[in-house]
């Protein structure tokens, strides 16, 4: 285990790398010159010239990317065009809103998707389980920014029980939280139903029923334990897939987190800023994904038979 | 009916299973009585119902199959007609059950002791901690070396033949009535095997109750089991004791099957293999179900099915050959001509 | 002594696994009844787009700005924009735009994927190393992130958002067709084929392409539906195809701005969006079940 651990954290250094470099190169991939295009077609050479300096596109490529990552790693992740601020206040501002809005959706998928995918999978050729994979199938059919612009429209327009925008008080996390996080509570409910069938199927599920277990312990103590299994690492992969899906939340409900921060930054070009936001993002994701990867090993230890 | 000599008696028991509307009869007609203190070995190839026949006694049938109709009387009561809490109370209490997959068959999310005190606090309301020292003794009776260590392990810790006693302990712990084996030494080494048939014979003596042993295997039959069944489609064509089964068998699938053993009493050339296949659910021959494989097979056993019928020795064949019906040569003796009908 | 009484079982050769095999999955895919549901609203879909223009009574652009924001009636069935264009028209309009996006930029990510995931899984060494470490860079940017990574780079536009999309799917075909070609490859009768002379391409085309292909088929069909809605959410952030394109996206963040006044603006592009999502997984779940039967869930 511990030098599988040390193995899996070792593996993730070439990503890490090849991240930062693709980041990196995001600025020079674009066609033309990523200072005129920084400074819009009506720049003089002078105000080109000055944000060359500033970017320090000046430089050799490779002498560019070292105080790219040399920079990151001290924490300065360059000056925000659009605002003139260090882009790593702008990001890390916003982070915590975006994560608190990622996990109480995580936590309203998990919560929903286990229930909806244990009924499902103890119901099994019933109509119930029909109606449940129904719904599933449509929760993630449906993006969730249309589904956010409903949900405002009926609770906080028709209804006005709720806040259209914002983020902070109970209300208004309500709404974005079950936009962002329907699909995943479908994605859940049928990775559950899916691992619950097949540890009901079993053998030690026949034992012990053949012990004279109550059918609900058999299905809460002895399949649940055995199903969380795989389910745990597709709640933990959703986590990554939700602090994405903000970006569409938080335009919908006017959140000011770093998925909009991403987009805003994108449509005004501001290079930097979206470079150290993906960056962040992407860093946590990977974090996420070692994290998962390592409690699926350690979960899984006991049943590795071979 | 009712005799208090018997453990258990199954009577007429029907269990089928539903599939795209087809109902596939996987038990059909089944009627066995186990005597206390004695070892019923039932037997047949895969698909003959044998283990249908036991997941049914301990009433665990899963959708889409259901027990139709029948009676399963368990020290006199029907067990058909016990509700699910009551069968709870039953199953691992007085009727336990090992299975063939000591592999799978337990939860690997459990200790080992965890999961024979379960048994325990089910059935016996004892602490979690009288629990567990009742499952270190149930380890040692069961010959696990080490118990105090062995306790606190998972399953996948220990080797197949330990798993299997660890089941044993398990199925044991409350001092069931009845124990039902279903292929329990398939999975296992051969000397494993012998070791676990041996245990489990020395604690039927010691514990003094009955078991059902479900194998494909003769030779295990042969070794630990007071009578016999002889399972085939669903239905049960031979019913003896042991020594009368193996010196006097009178099916010819019962025949068939012994010779199939390989003997070192006579010179056998070649192992008799039993030709064609068992009859798929949804094609059941319409006389008796072994005719199409059956060397003897005549005009009735094409036409009728016939009944378990008692022989003059006190056993059941299920066979036209002993019927006032029987219309093919009335000098045949199954035993004895099987292999020249079976070579013509 | 231990003698078991087996019947022997009867050997099926395996004489052409191809032929055979599309029929079984032919049968199994008539069986399943969500299955054909999925397959025949999505030719449904197709057929509408193409024919469906020249039915429905309104051009894509055509405006009426008296009757802006209408709610829906026998007229406007589902009402106008706030340029009195008519909705369900656009809709219809639409319909070839998603389809579009949905089968071209999967299309796109198959082939890089297969290509990339053939090589890798079967020269394997330092090449296999090197793509599977780029694909795991590539799925190190979660979701819609690398599209929007694409976009920055190029524009805002519909073919960059197809060629976004591509990029962010082809990791999950390299992977699928890498383990693929890695099982075949141990296969016994590859030697023996490999044995009687054939070489690399003939080997890769004749027996690994085929047997590849159904795990292709059904992660082509789902990615199909995943492309289709971050397509739509490019288009929605305003980073996919522009206005006055009727792209289902698009018009639903013109729907945004209205959500106040007239909620059926934003409504309908929406359902659109789902019923041909939802088509798709449901033909891909059948699909999945039908071509792989151990992954039936």
């Amino acid at each position: 285990m511990f030098v599988f651990t040390i193995r899996r954290i070792l593996q993730t250094i070439p990503v890490l790398f090849g991240v930062s470099i693709l980041v990196f190169l995001m600025m020079h991939l674009v066609p033309g010159d990523p200072a005129q295009v920084i400074a819009g077609e009506a720049a003089s050479p002078q105000t080109i010239e000055q944000i060359r300096e500033r970017l320090g596109l000046n430089d050799p490529l490779p002498m560019q990317y070292l105080n790219f990552i040399m920079n990151a790693l001290q924490g300065d992740l360059g000056t925000s065009i659009r605002s003139g601020q260090p882009v790593s206040e702008e990001v890390f501002s916003r982070f915590w809103v975006t994560m608190e809005l990622a996990f109480y959706s995580m936590i309203l998928s998990a919560f929903i998707g286990l229930i909806a995918g244990i009924i499902s999978a103890v119901r099994h050729y019933t109509i119930i389980d029909v109606v449940v994979m129904i719904i599933a199938l449509f929760g993630l059919s449906m993006p969730n920014f249309w589904l956010g612009l409903m949900l405002m429209q009926f609770f906080s327009i028709n209804l006005e029980i709720l806040p259209v925008s914002g983020w902070g008080t109970p209300e208004q996390i309500i709404l974005p939280v079950i936009a962002l996080g329907t699909a995943g509570a479908a994605i859940i409910a049928r990775m559950t139903r899916s691992s619950m069938l097949e540890v009901i199927g079993q053998d030690y599920i026949r034992t012990a029923r053949a012990k004279g277990v109550k059918e609900r312990f058999v299905i809460y103590k002895h399949a649940l334990k055995n199903a969380m299994i795989p389910v745990v690492t597709v709640i933990g992969l959703e986590f990554g897939t939700l602090l994405t899906g903000a970006v569409l939340t938080e335009t919908v409900f006017s959140i000011n987190g770093l998925g909009r921060f991403v987009v805003e930054s994108i449509r005004a070009r501001d290079f930097p800023a979206v470079q150290g936001s993906v960056l962040v993002i992407a860093l946590v994701f990977i974090l996420v994904n070692l994290i998962v990867d390592l409690s699926y090993r350690f979960l899984n230890k006991r049943i590795d038979l071979n | 009916m009712t005799n208090d000599a018997d453990v258990l008696q199954i009577d007429n028991l029907q269990t089928s299973f539903f599939i795209d509307g087809s109902e596939i009869k996987a038990v059909d007609g089944v009627s066995l009585n186990i005597p206390k203190g004695k070892t019923v070995g039932i037997v047949g190839e895969s698909g003959s119902g044998k283990s249908i026949t036991s997941m049914s006694v301990m009433r665990l049938i899963r959708n889409p199959g259901r027990i139709k109709g029948g009676s399963i009387h368990f020290n006199g009561e029907d067990l058909l007609q016990k509700t699910e809490k009551n069968m709870q109370n039953i199953r691992g209490n007085k009727i336990s059950m090992i299975f063939q997959e000591p592999m799978t068959s337990l939860n690997p999310v459990y200790t080992v002791g965890q999961q024979i005190s379960e048994v325990l606090q089910i059935h016996q309301n004892l602490s979690k901690k009288e629990a567990l020292s009742k499952s270190v003794e149930m380890l040692e009776l069961v010959g696990i070396p080490s118990p105090n260590d062995r306790v606190k392990q998972y399953p996948h810790e220990l080797s197949g033949g330990m798993r299997q006693r660890v089941m044993i302990a398990i199925a044991l712990a409350c001092n069931p009535e009845l124990l039902i084996a279903d292929e329990p030494t398939t999975a296992l080494d051969v000397t494993i095997q012998a070791q676990i048939l041996e245990l489990m014979n020395g604690l039927r003596k010691e514990l003094g109750m009955s078991v059902i042993l479900i194998t494909h295997d003769l030779g295990v039959v042969a070794e630990t089991c007071d009578y016999v069944a002889v399972m085939y489609a669903g239905q049960i064509v031979e019913y003896a004791d042991v020594h009368t089964l193996f010196n006097n068998p009178k099916h010819p699938y019962t025949v068939g099957l012994m010779q199939s053993l390989p003997r070192h009493d006579m010179d056998q050339e070649e192992l008799n293999v039993i030709e064609g296949n068992v009859p798929k659910p949804g094609e059941m021959p319409e006389g008796c179900r072994f005719a199409p494989r059956c060397p003897f097979a005549s005009d009735i056993c094409t036409r009728e099915l016939p009944d378990l019928m008692e022989t003059e020795d006190g056993n059941q064949v299920r066979c036209w050959v002993y019927s006032e019906k029987w219309d093919g040569d009335p000098e045949v003796n199954v035993k004895d001509d099987y292999k020249t009908a079976r070579s013509q | 002594m231990l003698a078991e009484s087996t019947v022997q079982e009867s050997m099926t050769k395996p004489s052409n696994p191809h032929i055979e095999n599309a029929k079984n999955i032919f049968k199994r895919l008539k069986k399943n009844k969500a299955a054909m549901v999925g397959g025949f609203l999505i030719l449904l879909f197709i057929l509408t787009a193409f024919i469906g223009p020249f039915l429905v009574p309104y051009g894509a652009g055509e405006q009426n700005l008296v009757n802006k924001l209408q709610g829906p009636s026998a007229e406007h069935w589902f009402g106008t924009d706030h340029l009195g264009r008519d909705i369900f028209s656009r809709i219809i309009h639409g319909m070839s735009i998603t389809l579009y996006i949905g089968f071209f930029s999967v299309f796109i990510a198959a082939i890089f994927g297969v290509v990339i995931g053939i090589v890798s899984g079967y020269y394997g060494g330092k090449i296999d190393t090197l793509l599977m470490r780029l694909m795991d860079v590539l799925l190190a940017f979660p979701g819609i992130l690398l599209a929007l990574g694409v976009v920055t780079i190029l524009r805002p536009n519909l073919n960059n958002v197809i060629l976004a999309v591509a990029v962010f799917s082809v990791p999950a075909f390299a992977r699928i067709v890498r383990g693929s070609t890695l099982a075949v490859k141990e296969l016994e009768y590859i030697d023996a084929v490999r044995a009687l002379g054939a070489g690399d391409v003939r080997i890769i085309f004749r027996h690994i392409l085929p047997n590849v292909f159904s795990p292709i088929i059904v992660q082509a069909t789902l990615r199909i539906a995943t492309a289709i809605l971050t397509a739509a959410g490019l288009s929605f952030l305003g980073l996919g195809a522009q206005p006055p394109t009727p792209e289902w996206g698009a018009m639903l963040s013109d729907g945004r701005n209205y959500i106040f006044d007239a909620g059926h603006v934003a409504l309908f592009p929406g359902l659109a969006i789902v019923v041909v999502v939802l088509a798709f997984n449901i033909f891909g779940d059948g699909l999945r079940d039908a071509l792989d039967p151990k992954m039936k869930s």
